[in-house]
């Protein structure tokens, strides 16, 4: 499933981040995401549930819907 | 021996500026990194054993890909590529410890640049407290370079560090590594994360005090409440906190003047001392306490983390005018003088982002409008009051939106015609929560009010000179309309007319382009009235007599867009490197002012 698929509070795995994505890839490499890293959807925007905050690790990023689709999550069960 | 160049390199939020003011006492030289307009502080410090050092702050990156302005300067600056300066000799690497699983890559990303590097691990004590240990020498092993522990702001927490450096530098400067060719992203990351992995015995919970601030203040309806809340206590402080100082430095300003009166013989020297230069000066130092009011609030909300929140919040309502979350910062800033804020828009990724930044923040009232606002809306419109309001006060307030729904909506049509551009990626670190450090608050103060001050020493006083000298002479002028600046006045008069504006605003105008706020004092001159500002009321009752309710009006109206300010007109020149780009704000803002009045006036005189 996509991180834009999460359920707030949901704690996922990364999987993959979608090399397709033009520059998008690392950009969100070097903030930090990356495979095999844990992320937890901890809040969403006021408006229309977007931008998205993410928990990655010790950190938390703030990055849109669209910038998180790339990135490919499996829940942690 | 010269001293050997250091830079601080590292992420956003990874205490670079503390470590900065610790090392080196706060002592920064400021200047521009050659060909670009991004500042670059550099200060000196002296290590025990006598070295002198000379440490550069470079801005916030996590890695080599440069993202926005200050970044690609960054990672110029770091390469070598930077005209006429030598690379750092050495590189000082901080990563915030708690944060080290996620940044780690960076560190080894660095070792590309092939300079040595000291690793840091600031804020040791904090992730230490939370529960974080560490094997230092199977990190260091790894990474191929030293690491040390250091908690930034206080000496003890730094004293590792500046032995650390003298040891590296014992035997002058350390051979530049050999480093392993690095690889793709991906496979630096693996790399990276296989020695944290390796490296961290403990990690410590997630910070406990973020996560439950952060269950309120980006709770959905309680997080922009808060917001707003806070942007109201803001206002609130800047209009009522800084009257009694600005009261004080009036009575000191004419004080200074009665005072340069009585010790010199009537002459011109006194006239020019007194009407051109203490009136002149002073009428703009009286802004300093609104201005660091504001900048204290934006210092401390950005040190405490808070900022970063606030642009989450706003992302989405900014995105669909087609700006970025990040724009709110610099917007905000504007309140107080778009000078700083238009320098603040840097930080914005993509360059069609940040131009449209640029080119509506002198749409938020900055604090230079007020003297000409209060002026006029204690003449003009009466003390009624509209339902629990004062009409004065809803009048200040419509003035305020009026910016506000403007900039949205210039912003709206430039993102779609001028600066069309794609979307840019939001993707920002929102940091823990903590305490300002009260040291990095008062030189970031200090570097604001010293900037603000060097303005009103130099472009200010030369117009109050140059205004004095135009409203002056010829000496055989025998009324205003014939100085100087009654006949340029005069060649303005017939283009502003159709929007109600009489021969005394188009003089006032002239020397108002140098700061909006000199149109008052101006007025107060061309009105014969000594002492305008000190006397306010005296010249708002001869406004009353002299200008029709549609012309003050228009009056307002146009200083919610004219671009009367060369300060932020040089400033916007410089941050877009651009003429075209600065004659482009110029004339747009000029043509809504016009616009703006003229409908104002024709309305107010339709409807009697």
């Amino acid at each position: 499933m996509k991180l834009t698929e999460l359920k707030k509070g949901e704690i996922a795995r990364i999987v993959s981040i979608a090399p397709e994505a033009a520059g998008m890839e690392a950009k969100l490499r070097e903030v930090g995401f990356a495979e095999g890293d844990e992320v937890e959807l901890a809040h969403v925007g006021p408006i229309g549930g977007t931008p998205l905050c993410v928990r990655l690790n010790k950190t938390l990023i703030a990055l849109r819907l669209d910038e998180a689709v790339a990135i490919e999550v499996e829940t942690v069960t | 021996m010269t001293a050997l160049r250091l830079a601080l390199v590292g992420a956003p939020n990874s205490g670079k500026s503390t470590l900065f003011n610790g090392l080196t006492g706060g002592r920064a030289k400021v200047a521009n990194y050659p060909g670009a307009t991004v500042e670059m502080r550099v200060g000196r410090f002296t290590t025990p054993s006598g070295r002198d050092i000379e440490l550069v702050d470079l801005p916030g990156i996590y890695g080599l890909t440069p993202r926005s302005m200050d970044e690609r300067v960054a990672v110029d600056h770091l390469t070598g590529k930077t005209v006429d300066q030598s690379a750092p000799d050495m590189l000082l690497v901080l990563i915030d410890a708690s944060h080290l699983r996620t940044h780690l890559h960076s560190v080894l990303q660095l070792r590309s640049v092939g300079a040595p590097m000291i690793v840091v691990l600031n804020m040791f004590d904090l992730a230490e407290r939370d529960g974080l240990k560490l094997d230092l020498d199977i990190l260091e092993k790894r990474i191929g370079a030293p690491v040390v522990k250091c908690t930034a702001p206080r000496k003890a927490g730094r004293a590792a560090l500046i032995d650390k450096i003298d040891q590296r530098l014992e035997n002058g400067l350390p051979p530049t590594p050999t480093h392993k060719r690095t690889g793709a992203l991906k496979d630096i990351q693996r790399e990276a994360r296989a020695i944290a992995h390796e490296a961290i015995i403990s990690e410590p919970l997630f910070n406990k005090v973020t996560r439950s601030v952060d269950k309120i203040v980006l709770h959905p309806v309680a997080g922009p409440f808060f917001l707003a809340t806070i942007l109201f206590l803001i206002f609130q402080a800047v209009f009522s906190w800084s009257a009694a100082p600005m009261d004080m430095i009036d009575a000191g300003a004419v004080a200074l003047g009665e005072a340069v009166g009585v010790a010199l013989p009537d002459s011109w020297l006194k006239s020019l001392i007194v009407d051109g230069i203490i009136a002149g000066v002073g009428s703009v130092v009286i802004f300093l306490p609104q201005i660091l009011i504001l900048f204290a609030f934006i210092l401390a909300l950005e040190a405490s983390g808070y900022m970063a929140r606030a642009a989450f919040l706003m992302d989405e309502l900014m995105r669909k005018v087609g700006l970025n979350g990040r724009a709110f910062i610099p917007l905000l800033s504007s309140f107080a003088c778009a000078v700083p804020g238009i320098m603040a828009a840097r930080v914005i990724e993509g360059e069609r982002d940040r131009l449209t930044t640029i080119l509506i923040a002198p749409l938020m009232t900055c604090s230079a409008r007020l003297p000409v606002y209060t002026l006029i809306i204690a003449a003009f419109i009466p003390r009624s009051s509209v339902g629990p309001f004062n009409l004065q006060g809803v009048v200040m307030f419509a003035l305020y939106m009026v910016g506000v729904a403007s900039a949205i909506l210039v912003a709206f049509v430039l993102k779609r015609t001028l600066a069309k551009g794609a979307m840019q990626p939001l993707l920002m670190e929102l940091p823990s929560y903590k305490w300002p450090n009260p040291r990095d608050f008062f030189v970031g103060l200090a570097t604001r009010a010293s900037a603000f001050l060097k303005r009103a020493g130099t472009v200010i006083l030369a117009t109050s000179i140059l205004l004095w000298f135009l409203a002056s002479y010829p000496a055989s002028a025998a009324s205003l309309r014939e100085t100087f600046a009654g006949r340029m006045g005069a060649l303005l008069e017939p283009v502003l007319a159709p929007i109600g504006f009489n021969l005394e605003i188009a003089i006032a105008l002239i020397p108002g382009m140098a700061a909006r706020e000199v149109a008052v004092a101006a007025l107060g001159t061309v009105y014969a009235i000594q002492n305008a500002e000190e006397n306010t009321a005296g010249l708002g009752a001869v406004l009353q007599s002299a200008w029709s309710l549609p012309t003050a009006l228009a009056f307002l109206a146009w200083y919610v867009f004219a671009p009367q300010c060369f300060a932020t007109l040089a400033t916007i020149r410089r941050e877009t490197n651009s003429w075209r780009w600065t004659g482009f704000a110029f004339t747009y803002l000029i043509g809504l002012a016009y616009t703006a009045a003229g409908l104002t006036y024709w309305t107010a005189k339709a409807l009697g």
